[in-house]
């Protein structure tokens, strides 16, 4: 079984970036989104987040927004997401659940670590778990063997940095950029200084997310970083596809594109 | 009323002179509740907001600029009202109303805009963002924003906006943006995660001048030191009117900013029963309520650890209230401090019962109420009747009900 640090390893060994994919349960329908996440594996994602869909999604642009809501119209529950962990970790990507907080909270931490690691999920990431509230979650995630990713940001000063890099197994989550989750025109430009001052901090993998859409940008964020996270962008192709074989297809081609970007 | 004197209010309000142990932690925490759940790019901001909070709150000039605002703009202090007729139907207990209607926009909400923009200033920023239920604390915002030159953008709920429609148009004419959101239950909840969305991607620039004594700390700290001054002044003006305290303070719970506000000052007072009102919607077996502290559970919301209204699975449930104000599904952590300890009460008030409370005292005291503070007149009307005519019941009217009467012509059928 793939585990993160197998996924990385294998990435640097091919001198090239890893590609990590992004995907709600649920979205577009239960099946569908098992079926949308492999495509992306086959086609050269290395790991796979799968989003926990939340009532409140505060980090998330509307392209996360609007597919979060389609999961849980679709009645999408926690046996949902670990099903579809389960079903995608069988295609060979190292899986990474990506959840708000209360969700794990509700469900009992314990257990929430317990069956991710038992559908073959390799680790969270929690983008509302900052390091002051996250040191029960890392013990039991220690405990279970998955990891816990947590996010730096451009506004993050380098004593945050070392906090949250303390915290996190796997790596460590880059946010490009000041602001919610969604495609845009450029990478932030803070993204590569982030990079560097994060590196400073800690030996894990950096990867980068937030605003990154297109091979071209994969290529560049590529060039300083460990690993490129791509979301919103999938997604936009699923929403925009007139049925679902067109949008399997729209999904695999853009992994592809994303693919040959993270090779340079 | 002299300068000094007010001064001495003010800053006995922003001090904290309420028992120990009041006060959150270093990690913004009251017992388990509170603390900071919010993407890490927005740390620093909150960080930034506490440090020069902290340094404004003893800085004797912040304290008088912001005193000098409450008595010359807000119409600090505000008096208490000895409602007789209303009383009546009160089982005879003395109902007294602490007038936070008669404040500039017309409710408590006044108090804590104007502590936090003078904040939004010496933070060196130049926009304000804040979300709004009812529409009060938008407006308040937009009249601070007005009055200090600072860019105003207020996020509210579609559903909000149609039954505010009116506070809309005074947002407007204050110079401030309106935006309209149309996710999610398009109420509150998700006017807050819009402002959020918002603050992480403009925090350079921008203060989030949060409404309620809810989100990441230090928000329920701040918000509830700029709302006290309700029940400092209370406090010394029932001693001034009565020879004594209340048996019992009532108010209000949405976010909770106008009950923390009246009830903070009475914390050490023991023989003061705190009594707190949320709206039970169509009841509380209707499912539709907003009966956070009551009906919900402890989860993590906006920022915060607190009771929510959430289901197995922690997913927000809606919740309905017909007071847009009290329409929210989490609470501040310090009232889910204060009834974990036991030190306050928490009930629910209908619909219709906050709407015949809504018309009583239109009809007996000539004061028509915002329809959330009916909801603590209403329960004040049980309170009443359970502690018999010997009591005294202070009562906080934390809003006037103008912006309510489109709701009320329909209600009434008018």
């Amino acid at each position: 079984m793939t585990t993160l640090q197998t996924a990385f390893e294998k990435a640097r060994a091919d001198k090239r970036a890893a590609l990590v994919g992004y995907l709600p349960a649920g979205f577009p329908t239960k099946d569908g989104a098992v079926a949308a996440a492999t495509a992306m594996v086959e086609a050269g994602c290395d790991v796979i987040e799968i989003g926990l869909p939340y009532s409140d999604p505060l980090m998330d642009g509307p392209t996360i927004q609007d597919a979060v809501h389609r999961a849980l119209s679709n009645g999408t529950r926690i046996a949902d997401v670990m099903r579809t962990v389960e079903a995608v970790a069988r295609s060979g990507a190292a899986v990474l659940v990506m959840t708000y907080w209360n969700p794990i909270d509700r469900y009992g931490a314990e257990r929430f670590a317990r069956d991710l690691a038992n559908a073959g999920g390799r680790g969270t990431i929690t983008p509302d778990l900052t390091p002051e509230e996250a040191g029960p979650w890392c013990e039991l995630s220690a405990a279970a063997n998955i990891d816990t990713v947590f996010l730096v940001a451009p506004s993050s000063p380098d004593e945050r940095i070392q906090a949250v890099a303390d915290c996190c197994t796997g790596f460590v989550y880059a946010a490009s950029l000041m602001g919610v989750t969604g495609a845009r025109a450029s990478v932030g430009a803070a993204a590569e200084g982030l990079v560097a001052r994060t590196r400073a901090h800690t030996g894990l993998p950096v990867c980068v997310g937030l605003g990154v859409g297109t091979g071209a940008q994969a290529a560049e964020v590529a060039g300083y970083a460990d690993g490129v996270i791509v979301g919103s962008a999938f997604i936009r192709r699923l929403l925009d596809a007139p049925d679902e074989a067109s949008g399997l297809k729209a999904v695999r081609e853009l992994a592809a594109e994303l693919a040959a970007g993270v090779r340079g | 009323m002299t300068i000094a004197e007010g001064t001495l209010i003010t800053a006995a309000g922003l001090a904290g002179n309420g028992p120990a142990g009041d006060d959150p932690d270093a990690r913004g925490r009251f017992g388990v509740f509170g603390g900071r759940f919010v993407p890490e790019a927005l740390i620093p901001a909150l960080d930034e907001v506490a440090k020069v909070y902290a340094e404004a709150k003893s800085d004797p000039a912040f304290l008088a600029e912001f005193d000098h605002l409450l008595r010359t703009y807000a119409g600090r202090p505000t008096t208490l009202t000895d409602v007789r007729r209303f009383s009546e139907r009160a089982g005879g207990a003395r109902v007294i109303l602490k007038r936070e209607d008669l404040t500039h926009t017309g409710a408590h909400k006044i108090n804590n805009v104007l502590g936090q923009a003078l904040l939004t200033k010496r933070l060196g920023k130049t926009r304000v963002i804040a979300e709004t239920g009812a529409g009060q604390h938008g407006v308040a915002t937009a009249t601070a924003c007005a009055l200090l030159g600072l860019e105003c953008v207020i996020y509210m709920g579609e559903v909000d906006c149609e039954r505010q429609s009116l506070n809309v148009a005074r947002m407007k004419l204050l110079g401030a943006s309106v935006v309209p959101v149309g996710n999610g239950s398009r109420t509150l909840k998700d006017a807050i995660n819009e402002a959020f969305r918002d603050w992480v991607t403009n925090v350079e620039t921008t203060h989030y001048l949060f409404g309620t004594v809810a989100g990441p700390h230090p928000f329920p700290e701040i918000v509830r030191d700029f709302a006290r001054i309700i029940g400092v002044e209370a406090r010394r003006q029932m001693l001034e009117l009565t020879g004594r305290l209340p048996d019992a303070v009532a108010a209000a719970v949405g976010g909770g900013s106008n009950a923390i506000g009246i009830f903070h000052a009475f914390l050490g007072d023991q023989d003061v029963a705190l009594h707190g009102y949320e709206a039970a919607g169509h009841g509380v077996d209707s499912g539709e309520h907003a009966l956070t502290l009551t009906e919900g559970s402890i989860g993590v919301l906006h920022g915060s650890r607190t009771y929510v209204l959430q289901d197995d699975e922690g997913q927000t449930i809606e919740s309905h209230s017909i007071s847009a104000g009290l329409d929210y599904p989490g609470v501040g952590p310090e009232h889910a401090w204060l009834k974990d300890t036991g030190r306050a009460t928490y009930h629910g008030v209908t619909d219709d019962e906050a709407m015949e409370a809504f018309s009583l005292l239109a009809r007996t005291e000539g004061i028509i109420p915002a329809i959330e503070s009916a909801h603590a007149l209403a329960g004040t009307l049980k309170l009443g009747r359970e502690l018999g005519p010997e009591a005294t019941i202070l009562v906080n009217l934390s809003g006037r009900g103008d912006k309510d009467m489109g709701t009320a012509m329909k209600y009434f059928d008018l």
